[in-house]
């Protein structure tokens, strides 16, 4: 039964990678909790420890404990830093005061997107960016390239990283007793060197799930006392080691994009909704902005859109929205909503379907048109306090 | 993982057992184990006739759906109605309240007159071990 399921881009499928699939510094734990593990971007990463819809809901409720080690950390130094990511990327990172981090995307010259990134300004005149595991070598290379003439060195340091998320409501608690950092003055998007349960690491008020939470990049060595001290130290507020499962439907429920899925070389942000994240008006240009510019110019060709069902059965990667009997997009990511009860999906639609609320839209879910309602994104945002 | 020594299998991953003129359908641990959580079971309609090998029905899982065998020829005499409601029942109690649906045999069949393709459990073991 399993073999028959279908395959999306962003699924764990080991034969895309030659050879083993890497472990990161805290298979030991994985193992030990019992974890399916599956192969993901060329790395071993737990897919589920118990039940993702459980993991899902303790990060909503509570807080969960995730492994992200196999996220690229390629770290941009030197007297020039700021300006080669200036060039090399489509926000304005010398822009970003040191201690602050920013979403951004680095494109192609045509305008399509080559990888989102988080790019935390560690320093001055460094900058840690984190790029996903399966793009990692080509935004390597490519800062590289966009690097030369610019007083600045690129390095590849994921080797040297763990990188451990503790994310939902409870982890600010959880967090606070283990670490000097002030977590109170530690903005959303901010990030300091700091210990955490004794570990040298930088520790980010970041994440990827829609709640409150951070990140934490420790030394591989370092991985395993610090989750054991934060999956110890959460234990009574109901912290759950979390999965790439509940990673996704996570991210998917707070309408964030998933590179592969709703971002890809044919995609430039503006298709995405994210035109935010281009900034046309910085002084000098950067790879890819003659095409942004006109592509901002030209208006979307098409328009990431939220879809709810009513039906159980689950809309998924590459299945066709319709308008009537017309297919008007395509879905990109789809699931069955742990904290919303019912199917969501995002689409790409023709622009013109989302402007007219009143079309009938429907998923053809393996030869039947399942009715769906187009709804704003994110389908999921958190209460603040 | 969990192989009942009294069960049949199949190779898409079910689960059939046999009492005289009828024979019960479930998807096996395994099967639930790699789907992750199902949230959805179609089924056959009751008095439908299944045949062994032919999709009847499919599981809807977080991540994935697959499509449902039939590992015998009949007439489907009852479905499980919990299911609809706790679709969760797969996870949790695969071969008990997990069960999917129940086919009456052709009158004259006896355990002899399974389908030949349907596997013991060792063999099924073995044809899931180096997956587990």
């Amino acid at each position: 039964m399993p073999g028959s399921s279908s395959n999306p881009p962003n699924e764990p499928n080991p034969t895309d990678f030659a050879g083993s699939p890497r472990p990161t510094p805290l298979v030991a734990v994985h193992q030990r909790l019992g974890a399916t593990l599956t192969g993901f971007a060329g790395w071993l990463m737990p897919l589920r420890y118990r039940s993702e819809t459980a993991e899902h809901l303790a990060v909503r409720r509570a807080a969960g404990l995730f492994d992200l080690s196999h996220m690229g950390e390629i770290v941009v130094s030197g007297p020039d830093a700021a300006a080669a990511l200036d060039h090399a990327l489509t926000g304005q990172l010398s822009a970003v005061a040191p201690g602050r981090a920013r979403y951004t995307m680095i494109c192609a010259e045509d305008g399509g997107v080559l990888d989102d990134l988080v790019v935390y300004r560690t320093g001055e005149r460094e900058f840690l960016v984190v790029a996903n595991a399966s793009n990692t070598a080509v935004v390597d290379a490519e800062l590289r390239r966009r690097s030369a003439g610019f007083d600045a060195r690129v390095d590849d340091q994921t080797a040297g990283y763990a990188l451990i998320a503790i994310q939902g409501p409870q982890a600010a608690g959880i967090l606070a007793p283990l670490t000097d950092v002030d977590l109170g003055g530690l903005k959303y998007y901010a990030g300091r060197h700091g210990p955490v349960a004794g570990r040298p690491a930088w520790l980010a008020r970041t994440g990827y799930t829609g709640e409150d939470g951070f990140e934490i990049f420790a030394r591989p060595d370092d991985a395993e006392p610090v989750w054991d001290a934060l999956a110890g130290a959460g234990k009574a507020a109901g912290l759950t080691p979390a999965g790439l499962a509940a990673r996704d439907t996570l991210r998917l429920e707070a309408g964030m994009p998933l590179y592969g899925n709703e971002l890809g070389p044919d995609v430039t942000p503006y298709d995405a909704g994210l035109g935010r994240v281009v900034k046309l008006e910085k002084p000098g240009g950067f790879v890819g902005s003659a095409a942004l510019a006109e592509r901002a110019e030209a208006g979307p060709r098409r328009v990431l859109a939220g879809l709810t069902l009513t039906t159980r059965r689950v809309p998924r990667h590459g299945y066709p929205v319709l308008a009537g009997d017309r297919t008007c997009g395509t879905v990109t990511s789809g699931a069955p909503s742990p904290s919303l009860g019912m199917p969501i999906a995002m689409a790409y639609l023709e622009p013109a379907v989302t402007r007219n609320r009143e079309t009938a839209l429907a998923v053809d879910i393996r030869g039947r048109a399942e009715p769906a309602d187009l709804t704003d994104l994110p389908f999921y945002r958190r209460s603040r306090a | 993982m969990s192989v009942p020594a009294e069960l049949r299998y199949t190779a898409e991953h079910e689960w059939v057992a046999v009492d005289g003129p009828t024979a019960t359908v479930g998807i096996t641990d395994f099967a639930a184990r790699s789907l992750g959580d199902v949230v959805y079971v179609s089924l056959p309609a009751e008095g439908a006739a299944v045949a062994a090998e032919e999709p009847c029905g499919e599981v809807e899982s977080t991540k994935s759906v697959s499509d449902l065998y039939s590992p015998v020829d009949g007439e489907v005499t009852d479905v499980n109605v919990d299911l609809e409601d706790d679709p969760g029942l797969v996870n949790a109690d695969p071969y008990g309240a997990g069960w999917m649906f129940k086919v009456r045999l052709r009158s004259d069949a006896g355990e002899d007159d399974l389908p030949p393709g349907l596997l013991s459990p060792a063999e099924y073991e073995e044809l899931t071990k180096d997956s587990d």
